[in-house]
């Protein structure tokens, strides 16, 4: 019992900062251009094929690299060529055209590399076990994906609180006009700031494809938990998104790693009563309703608390 | 459809300006599009075709009702297939429990308990859905449709997992001796509902929600202070979208006999909102044309390609960039030039600005088709337009690219140029008191 708690709690963390990575670039998105970003999980998983790609030509360093900086390039063309235009049309049509996106990007991935999942391997550098707990191995590369995940976790915040750039980012977050007037090109500022978070995504896709499938549709599996932590966390909040990261990694490894039923912990029904609705959520098992945990945390806080946890406005 | 648009449009102005005569006119297209759907099968009366008449009548309802909460009340909803699925379910269910119980319904009767499934859900999950608008209700759209899409994979009873639950339409009560086993019978049934989901529907829109549901859209600020609650008025909109829904859900549980966990998925979802959208939200005969399309689309171009589903992202993405009002605001547009007689200055510049549009396309399609399948294997020539093109060929890649890039330049310049002639006749349009 021990052991699954220890295990599961390192790779709910895990889960968690790999969510975190991927909401704090959607938050920041958010927050900058008050639109959400419906092609994020699309740009993490260009990352994962791009990472895969490029460690078969180059090698898995070279690729962690230069996956995300080409991942932030398209992310740069589809703010300047893209949202820019359409910023004129309203708000529905900028989350229409970056769904648009998702959508044609699951097709091209699919048309590239295919529907089933592509042989994306650990680097033999860090194929080994870190440490072994209670007869389990854990895996070096995982202890790896975390460390780079609190590394640009420290960077990002260190950049945004204590440099003149964040300064700047932030003032035009909030204030566009007042930077515009003090010299700075927003629309530039924009584009970076678009760039630098689909970069983000790309990092976590090219980090993460190895340890979880890389395969066409995991934006498609991964797009509507994000969306959940975001809500869950407060729309545009960092720490609400770091926490509820956290939270969700943590809630849904643990859910998987559980196999307790209602049937098992009170017993099994009467048979006599035949197969119904009541049957099937007695029989159950935790790690079954784990997909749909996240959901059910959506519903609930939005009962709760509309705002999400750090949020302060009920938009 | 041009004459069409004139009585269906809903922006107020139309209604404010219309002549009191037009009522004749008005009834006539209604009248018409009956006729079209009663005569349709008599002409075109093939299997396949019959089967796709079939798929686009559920398609226009489906798409209807999510231009309720999308074009009315400016609710973009991720998730609208949910009440489509329920109210699948709800009528297989409906169909199996009058078969066993020997209730005296009869089978044109049952998309009103689809309707019922999914107006039940849409009660229930709708208060805490609508309490927010935007983004955050579109996220929150998208988290309840993947909750109820997983859920349906659990409760085995009722969703019948992997497999559905599948009915017999024919073992109903017969009405009028009407078995309802061929697809013709089918057709009809679908057809009727139809006309009948689309004058309530209509209707819906001219009735005060419909008004305060378009204000709600435009300025809750303002609908609040004239003492509405923008929050009610969302829910109701939501409750009667999420009816529609199941109505159609209903009668697509009737033409396939099954129902299962595909229909309340996210590709579901995906479809009615490119259909809306691509269409046209601001009209209510854009969801129409948006329906035949994407469903017209889908069957034709699942046979002539693999990637059919990128043509279509492609399609959407383009709709959104260029024409946010869809094809219905497209045809809309030309509407003042009509009445002013000035359409036959633009239409030379649209002709030369199709030549270098065509050959993007084709240079597009032809770059798409040799990628698919040369990563797919299968190295079977492309057939465009009767030329053959093998993908594996440097000729082929070379024709695209050229294609591709000139298309780009000339199209762009001679698009410029269909913006001049069309400033020029807007102007002339606008002096006979035509265009606003």
């Amino acid at each position: 019992m021990l052991e699954l708690i220890v295990i599961s709690t390192l790779n709910g963390l895990l889960f968690g900062m790999l969510l975190f990575l991927l909401s704090s670039g959607l938050t920041v998105i958010f927050s900058m251009m008050g639109v959400l970003n419906f092609a994020h999980a699309s740009f993490y998983m260009l990352g994962a094929f791009f990472g895969y790609q490029l460690t078969k030509w180059i090698g898995f360093w070279p690729a962690l690299l230069l996956a995300p900086l080409l991942v932030g390039a398209i992310g740069m063309a589809v703010e300047r060529y893209g949202l820019r235009n359409t910023h004129k049309h309203g708000h529905v049509a900028e989350l229409l055209l970056t769904f648009g996106l998702a959508f044609a990007i699951e097709e091209i991935v699919a048309m590239m590399w295919g529907r089933s999942p592509v042989d994306y391997r650990v680097p033999a550098l860090l194929d080994f076990p870190a440490f072994t707990i209670f007869s389990t191995n854990y895996p070096a590369y995982k202890i790896f994906m975390l460390a780079v995940s609190i590394l640009i976790f420290v960077v990002l915040l260190m950049v945004l609180k204590r440099t003149r750039v964040g300064l700047i980012v932030q003032a035009a977050l909030t204030h566009p006009h007042m930077v515009g007037h003090l010299g700075h090109n927003v629309g530039r500022i924009f584009m970076l700031v678009f760039g630098v978070g689909s970069a983000l995504a790309g990092i976590a896709g090219v980090i993460a494809g190895p340890a979880l499938v890389t395969q066409s549709d995991m934006a498609a599996a991964l797009g509507p938990i994000l969306f959940v932590v975001i809500v869950f966390g407060g729309l545009g909040s960092l720490p609400g998104a770091f926490i509820a990261s956290l939270v969700i990694g943590l809630i849904q490894t643990f859910a998987v790693a559980l196999n307790g039923s209602l049937a098992s912990a009170f017993g099994p029904l009467d048979p006599s009563a035949g197969p119904s609705v009541l049957t099937d959520i007695w029989n159950v098992t935790i790690a079954q309703v784990a997909p749909i945990v996240p959901y059910l945390l959506l519903v609930i806080i939005l009962i709760v608390r509309p705002m999400g946890l750090m949020g302060t406005r009920e938009t | 459809m041009n004459a069409k648009t004139t009585s269906t449009a809903t922006s107020t102005s139309t209604i404010a300006e219309k002549p009191t005569g037009d009522g004749l006119r008005f009834y006539g297209i209604w009248l018409a599009g009956i006729a079209v759907l009663i005569l349709l099968p008599l002409i075109f009366s093939s299997g396949g075709s019959l089967t796709s008449f079939s798929l686009i009548g559920i398609a226009i309802v489906f798409a209807l009702s999510y231009n309720i909460l999308l074009g009315q009340t400016g609710l973009l909803s991720f998730g609208h297939a949910v009440h489509y699925g329920l109210g699948g379910f709800a009528a297989c269910h409906m169909m199996n429990a009058v078969v066993s119980h020997g209730w005296p319904i009869p089978l044109p009767f049952i998309p009103l308990f689809g309707g019922l499934g999914g107006l039940v859900f849409a009660i229930i999950i709708g208060w805490l859905m609508t309490k927010r608008a935007g983004t955050v209700f579109s996220m929150i759209s998208l988290g309840i449709a993947e909750l109820v899409a997983s859920s349906s994979l659990i409760l085995r009873s009722v969703f019948g997992g992997e497999s559905g639950i599948s009915t017999d339409r024919t073992a109903l009560p017969k009405l009028l001796g009407l078995s309802f086993g061929p697809q013709l019978q089918v057709y009809y049934l679908i057809a009727f509902w139809l006309v009948i989901s689309a004058i309530a529907m209509y209707a819906l829109t001219r009735t005060p929600l419909g008004r305060i549901s378009n204000a709600v859209r435009d300025n809750p600020e303002r609908v609040q202070f004239i003492g509405y609650d923008p929050h009610v008025v969302r829910y109701i909109a939501f409750c009667f979208a999420g009816f529609f829904a199941g109505v159609a859900g209903g009668l697509a549980a009737i033409n396939f006999e099954i129902a299962n966990a595909a229909y309340l998925g996210a590709i579901q979802s995906g479809l009615v909102l490119f259909s809306t959208f691509i269409g046209g939200v601001a009209f209510f005969f854009g969801p129409i044309l948006g329906a035949i399309l994407v469903t017209y689309l889908q069957l034709g171009l699942t046979s002539v390609t693999g990637v059919w589903q990128l043509y279509f992202g492609i399609i959407f993405i383009g709709i959104v960039m260029l024409s946010p009002g869809g094809i219905a605001g497209l045809v809309m547009m030309h509407r003042p030039l009509v009445r002013a007689g000035t359409l036959p200055t633009v239409v030379p510049s649209y002709l030369l600005a199709a030549v270098p549009t065509m050959a993007l396309a084709c240079g597009v399609i032809l770059a798409i088709e040799s990628i698919a399948r040369t990563h797919s294997g299968q190295g079977n020539p492309i057939n465009l337009f009767g030329i053959a093109f093998n993908p594996a060929s440097p000729m082929t890649w070379a024709s695209a690219a050229v294609l591709v890039a000139g298309g780009f330049v000339v199209a762009r310049l001679s698009w410029r140029r269909v913006g001049d002639a069309w400033d020029r006749a807007a102007t002339v349009a606008r002096d006979r008191g035509d265009l606003a």
